[in-house]
């Protein structure tokens, strides 16, 4: 009885923390300009079950992507368990679904632990990659400190929790064929996997075992609640925010950039030009409407980028397949589009953390441009959408790098000397080079004088 | 074909003022007018264009930059200002095909340009040659000169990922009977040749190598006689790089327009 009461409060604390954890996550988000995505819903689900459900893009590396399919896999299924586990500490029950589900049960679990040993084998092949093979794009300027230990948390925690479902059948398994009671449900079958385990525990006397079985029952469903928990705080939130930023994901062609109708305002006034276009405004990818304040041009910081944006920092895992596509970070320069990514998520997590502590947020004198991104790094890319075209949970980076360019350009005009040159060029001669409009047609001379 | 064709390249103005209209707008574009290499593969468009019969046209004079360096630059109000006014030319021929040799261009007139109120059917000019090749328009002579030989093509990001143009530059170089091979990095992976976003008209930030020196590597490890390019700012960059690496006598940089000139 005090045992069930005790997981009750459990279960009632963790879903009060992640409650408010959640509910953080969703207002930081909110910091985003509204941007209003609604179109072609079919297409949007097609691409949330390819590629987020089906992992699409992860099989551009198909040996990783196989690994990655089995823990997830593995995370799907195995946690169908936790529901039986949850049931059984609230009523005080034991294996519940057993006597309902009969044989059925027996091939579940088996089923569940085939999967719990998949899931340990490549937690361990991961942990080998990272820290024995260092694979390069897992070691970087930015993945030093808190991302490095963080990647490393979770794949010992998913090991940890594992064998803790195994051993917990094991030690269970014993007790079940010694006739304990409230072990003693009959119709179980054999476990093939923690099977081999209970050899393990055969020598020990009834209590031990009952010690451990309790041990490893708790540990396994506190440590899925806490790691739930911990989750939000985490890189591996990307297991959650994978599947709403795929369906959110622009559908446009990747060459397309956000129009600003701000800017068309002022421009057709310039021209003396009637203010409508009868061109199809596109809103559904414009977060500011024509006749809204325009705030500020591009993006300073976090509140000036959209929600979409800011989605996409937290669904980030950190596994660094656009920095090893991207050319100005192949060749050395400063720019990494997972560190543009990360820079926003801690960015978003610095300025909640001012929101729930009562200030008054972006008060702080700092701002995502400089106290996180350089515009050295901004000054790099090459805009090939590389980062974009790899990223297995459609995050783009290169949106926020547009969108802190215009910032640089249209607020401060810090553009370095050889842009300004450029600028006037296209102003002047309507053309990046210093070379006269009139001389434009010039080329076909030579082909007209019979060439 | 006949030698003896007499080339000619007819602007907007003068279709309007014999009240005729172009099957399609050829948008030169400002690598394509001013650049001495680029103007040669506008010259050759041009050949395959009249040798063709197709009726087209040049703006001539009154073509001015899409405004694709300023837009990626962060510039929004100096693209407005080129993007409109080119509207307003545009739309004022009552336009309504464009095909161009620049994927720069490419990409800004049909994806930036309908916001803004431009709304035309834009072809890439690998684009536009592989439906002539399709339509059997286009007969190679027996492969022509490059028959046999080793083509690497390298993907533009701007046809490439930004408009998923993958396949059409890569069926016109088929067409040629050569021996085409792919660099490790190509198609959705292909590796950028460092020009773009407005990196062209300015010094790379520090790093350890130039993203053109890394791009030609990759290339000449396929051993290629010709590189096969179809952007202006690729050109440039991998000419350059193989420049880098004194191979300038061995590898040729060229683009689809100019191999397809060239055979017919």
């Amino acid at each position: 009885m005090i045992e069930q009461i005790i997981f009750i409060i459990c279960l009632a604390s963790v879903g009060y923390i992640a409650y408010k954890r959640i509910r953080r996550i969703i207002q930081n988000i909110r910091l985003g300009k509204d941007e209003v995505i609604k179109d072609n819903p079919s297409q949007r689900w097609q691409n949330t079950l390819l590629i987020a459900f089906g992992q699409k893009k992860m099989f551009d590396r198909p040996l990783v992507g196989l690994m990655h399919f089995v823990i997830y896999v593995g995370f799907l299924i195995i946690n169908i368990e936790v529901l039986e586990i949850i049931i059984d500490g609230i009523a005080g029950t034991h294996r519940l679904f057993a006597p309902i589900l009969g044989g059925f049960y027996t091939f579940l679990i088996n089923f569940f632990e085939f999967l719990a040993v998949g899931v340990i084998v490549v937690c361990a092949i991961f942990l080998i990659r990272r820290n024995i093979l260092r694979v390069k794009r897992l070691h970087a300027r930015e993945l030093t400190k808190w991302p490095l230990t963080d990647a490393n948390l979770i794949l010992t925690f998913e090991i940890l929790l594992m064998l803790a479902f195994l051993t917990w059948n094991a030690s269970d398994t014993v007790l079940r064929e010694r006739g304990v009671e409230h072990y003693n449900i009959a119709g179980i079958g054999s476990f093939w996997f923690s099977g081999i385990l209970s050899s393990l525990f055969e020598g020990w006397n009834t209590t031990t075992l009952i010690v451990y079985e309790r041990f490893a029952w708790w540990f396994h469903i506190l440590g899925i609640l806490g790691f739930g928990i911990y989750v939000t705080y985490s890189k591996h939130l990307h297991i959650a925010m994978a599947f709403p930023n795929t369906y959110f994901a622009r559908l446009l062609p990747k060459g397309e950039m956000r129009n600003m109708p701000v800017v068309t305002k002022e421009v057709r006034l310039m021209l003396g030009l009637p203010e409508t276009t009868n061109g199809s405004s596109d809103t559904s990818v414009s977060p500011e409407s024509a006749d809204a304040t325009p705030g500020r041009f591009g993006a300073k910081d976090i509140n000036d980028l959209s929600w979409k944006n800011l989605m996409d920092a937290y669904s980030c895992t950190e596994c660094g397949r656009c920095t090893s596509e991207c050319p100005a970070n192949i060749t050395g320069k400063l720019l990494s589009p997972r560190k543009i990514m990360m820079d926003t998520r801690d960015r978003m997590e610095e300025v909640g953390q001012q929101i729930e502590s009562g200030k008054e947020a972006f008060t702080d004198g700092k701002s995502l441009l400089d106290n996180y991104i350089t515009r050295e790094e901004l000054l790099a890319c090459t805009t090939c959408n590389a980062c974009v075209e790899v990223c297995p949970v459609s995050i783009s980076p290169l949106d926020i790098i547009l969108e802190l360019r215009r910032y640089m350009i249209m607020e401060e005009s810090s553009a370095p000397g050889s842009w300004n040159a450029m600028f006037s060029n296209e102003e002047n001669n309507m053309a990046p080079w210093k070379f006269s409009p009139s001389d434009r047609f010039n080329w076909a001379d030579q082909l007209k004088s019979g060439q | 074909m006949s030698e003896t064709i007499n080339f000619q390249v007819p602007t907007m103005a003068e279709l309007m003022a014999r009240g005729e209209e172009p099957e399609v707008l050829f948008w030169v574009g400002c690598a394509g007018s001013f650049d001495d290499r680029y103007k040669k593969v506008t010259i050759a468009f041009t050949k395959i264009l009249n040798k063709l019969g197709i009726r087209f046209a040049v703006l001539g004079t009154e073509e001015s930059c899409t405004g694709d360096p300023a837009r990626r630059a962060g510039n929004e109000f100096l693209f407005q200002m080129l993007a409109i006014q080119n509207i307003e030319v545009l739309n004022g021929y009552n336009i309504k095909k464009i095909v161009t040799a620049c994927p720069h261009c490419f990409n800004t007139l049909k994806n930036d340009y309908p916001a803004l109120g431009g709304n035309y059917e834009v072809l890439h000019h690998s684009q536009f040659l592989q439906q002539l090749i399709n339509e059997g328009k286009i007969k190679l002579q027996g492969g022509g000169e490059f028959k046999g030989k080793r083509i690497t093509y390298h993907d533009s990001c701007y046809l490439g990922r930004a408009n998923d143009v993958y396949e059409a530059p890569r069926e016109v170089l088929q067409a040629l009977d050569a021996e085409l091979v792919e660099m490790k990095r190509s198609r959705r992976h292909g590796l950028c040749c460092g020009a773009g976003g407005g990196q062209m008209f300015k010094e790379a930030e520090p790093g350890n190598k130039e993203v053109n020196i890394e791009r030609i590597e990759e290339a000449l490890n396929t051993n290629p006689n010709i590189v096969a390019v179809a952007c202006p700012f690729c050109m440039t960059m991998l000419a350059d790089g193989i420049k880098n690496k004194e191979k300038e006598t061995e590898v040729k940089v060229y683009d689809l327009a100019e191999l397809i000139d060239k055979s017919l």
